[in-house]
């Protein structure tokens, strides 16, 4: 169905293989037309929506909705730009940015001391960045960003905290500091990280493709969760963390992106049904993610990173599904189906 | 125009709005403008002070054109203390106070009345010095004889929010979270109305802001 498309587009001349890593092939070339083709019609309802009166439609639905649509185009368009780019540097590059921003708004929200100072200082400018070097220099460096965080800075931070003289709330402080940089930096690193999977035990395609495939997946199952949780949302799951979660949502939700995510199996090393239990899955840890930074918020008593500083974006909002599914989604595909050592 | 002939043209310039920028991606700041717009007319901009950082960031956030006739008030003994602090004094026009040797004859308040003629808005800081609580201070009195002397200055207050915590005192490495400035409605000084009283109004009405 795909294949004389497929051969017309893999005729262009910017498709050429780089260093290895095939940046772009023909199939996910299909895949980023159609979401932004999907984009643009969703922009158009978005319009067509905000001129309708507030009798038919809820105004700040409506809002919700132009503003994510908005937050995707950009996000697309710098990713197909950034793919565009011979070799991964752009891409890994692009999250790191978001890691960076992410981390930020983390940071600003959870309260630090003086003490925590330098330490800060070294995670923002030292840490953050080799992370995504590392994950950007490929998959021989794996052996140490895998580690990197979670063993090494985990032990810096404390110590580093504990050299300032501060010993007020030590350990909650510490663990501020390592929770922000293992969700907001470690974690997401790991999407880039697809890029430079290799060794495939049955697969030719983009790992560009598998990326933008799981980017997809991850945000459309915050979205058909919370369209099950509107429409057919009963039971709360736990009203005092997050009053929108239901049972209905997280299961309607997460059968819907797996049923998405069995279309979209072709761009993927998947079969079918892989593809759909990989993306409920995905849908799970996006579900713990939303949970787990709802849970920081209300502690902190903000409803949104965004409305933490007026005039932001609330980056980690878009990003938690994201950041909580990376990690496990790179783990099973890298075991299951690449033939890369333990 | 206004800036021909002057020596730190070329500061004020290109590297002034240079500065600008890296220190609105530095501080993450976002500005806000409550009940107060932004516009020309010669203003008294006082905010509480928690940073090195807050003058240039306050500086910053104004648009250019409000940024070139506006000179934050520092202290000298800081700002002329190495090459790069005095380069960045000048690149942001700031008006340096000697803050030790204060004479009865040339009170810091004639110099500032004297240096921004019928053009220059400051930025003050009527703490005096930076505070590391949270709370504010109780403001100084120069704020109260700025409005004495000139009672056309429209004294606009701002409340600055976590930029301690992007540059506390005694460091010098900054560390890139968001902060916030908020521009609040103007107040003036009434008539006949006691100097304790104004200083106690000024400090409220940036205090409201914090909330908002």
């Amino acid at each position: 169905m795909y294949d004389g498309l497929a051969s017309a587009i893999g005729r262009l001349p910017f498709l050429a293989d780089s260093g290895g890593v095939r940046t772009l092939d023909p199939r996910t070339i299909i895949l980023l037309s159609v979401v932004l083709g999907l984009l643009a019609v969703a922009f158009v309802v978005g319009q067509l929506l905000k001129r309708q009166p507030d009798t038919v439609v809820n105004p700040a639905m409506v809002k919700t909705f132009n503003h994510r649509v908005r937050a995707w185009w950009l996000m697309s368009a710098i990713l197909i730009a950034a793919f565009l780019v011979p070799g991964t540097w752009a891409t890994v590059t692009f999250f790191g940015l978001i890691g960076f921003w992410a981390l930020r708004e983390f940071i600003t929200l959870t309260p630090t001391r003086l003490g925590d100072h330098r330490a800060l200082f070294w995670v923002f400018f030292l840490i953050t960045p080799l992370q995504f070097v590392l994950v950007g220099r490929g998959y021989e460096y794996y052996g140490l960003y895998s580690v990197l965080i979670p063993m090494f800075v985990v032990l810096f931070i404390p110590a580093r905290i504990a050299l300032a003289g501060d010993f007020k709330r030590f350990l909650e402080r510490t663990a501020k500091i390592q929770a922000g940089l293992l969700i907001c930096v470690y974690s997401l690193s790991f999407a880039p990280a697809l890029l430079h999977l290799t060794e495939w035990k049955n697969w030719h395609g983009s790992t560009a493709g598998l990326l933008f495939y799981f980017i997809v997946i991850a945000q459309m199952s915050d979205v058909l969760q919370y369209v099950w949780d509107k429409m057919l949302g009963r039971r709360v799951i736990a009203p005092t963390i997050n009053a929108s979660k239901t049972w209905e949502g997280l299961f309607g939700g997460g059968a819907s992106t797996a049923l998405l995510g069995s279309a979209l199996y072709w761009v993927t090393p998947f079969n079918p049904w892989q593809s759909a239990s990989m993306s409920l899955i995905v849908a799970g840890m996006g579900f713990a993610g939303t949970m787990t930074m709802s849970a920081i918020k209300r502690d902190r008593g903000v409803s949104d990173y965004g409305s933490l500083v007026e005039g932001h974006a609330g980056v980690l909002d878009r990003i938690d599904s994201i950041c909580f599914a990376a990690p496990v989604f790179y783990q099973l595909t890298r075991l299951l189906f690449t033939n890369l050592q333990m | 125009m206004l800036l021909v002939g002057n020596p730190t043209t070329l500061a004020m310039n290109v590297t002034g709005p240079t500065l600008a920028l890296i220190a609105r991606l530095l501080s993450g700041a976002s500005t806000r403008w409550i009940d107060c717009q932004p516009e020309a007319g010669q203003r008294v901009y006082f905010s509480n002070h928690t940073s090195h950082l807050d003058a240039l960031v306050i500086w910053s956030s104004l648009p250019r054109e409000l940024r070139l006739v506006t000179r934050p008030v520092a202290a000298k003994d800081y700002w002329t203390g190495g090459a790069v602090r005095r380069f960045v004094s000048k690149s942001f026009n700031a008006l340096l106070i000697d803050r030790k040797k204060i004479k009865v004859h040339r009170s810091p308040i004639d110099l500032m009345i004297r240096e921004i003629g019928d053009t220059y808005s400051l930025i003050v800081f009527p703490e005096g010095s930076r505070n590391t609580t949270n709370e504010i201070k109780p403001f100084k009195s120069g704020l109260y004889y700025l409005g004495k002397k000139r009672p056309d200055l429209e004294l606009v207050p701002v409340y600055v929010e976590n930029l301690n915590r992007v540059l506390p005192r005694g460091e010098f490495l900054p560390v890139p979270l968001l902060s916030c400035i908020k521009f609040g409605p103007p107040i003036w000084l009434e008539h006949k109305e006691p100097k304790d009283q104004f200083c106690k109004r000024a400090r409220e009405a940036v205090l409201r802001l914090k909330d908002l």
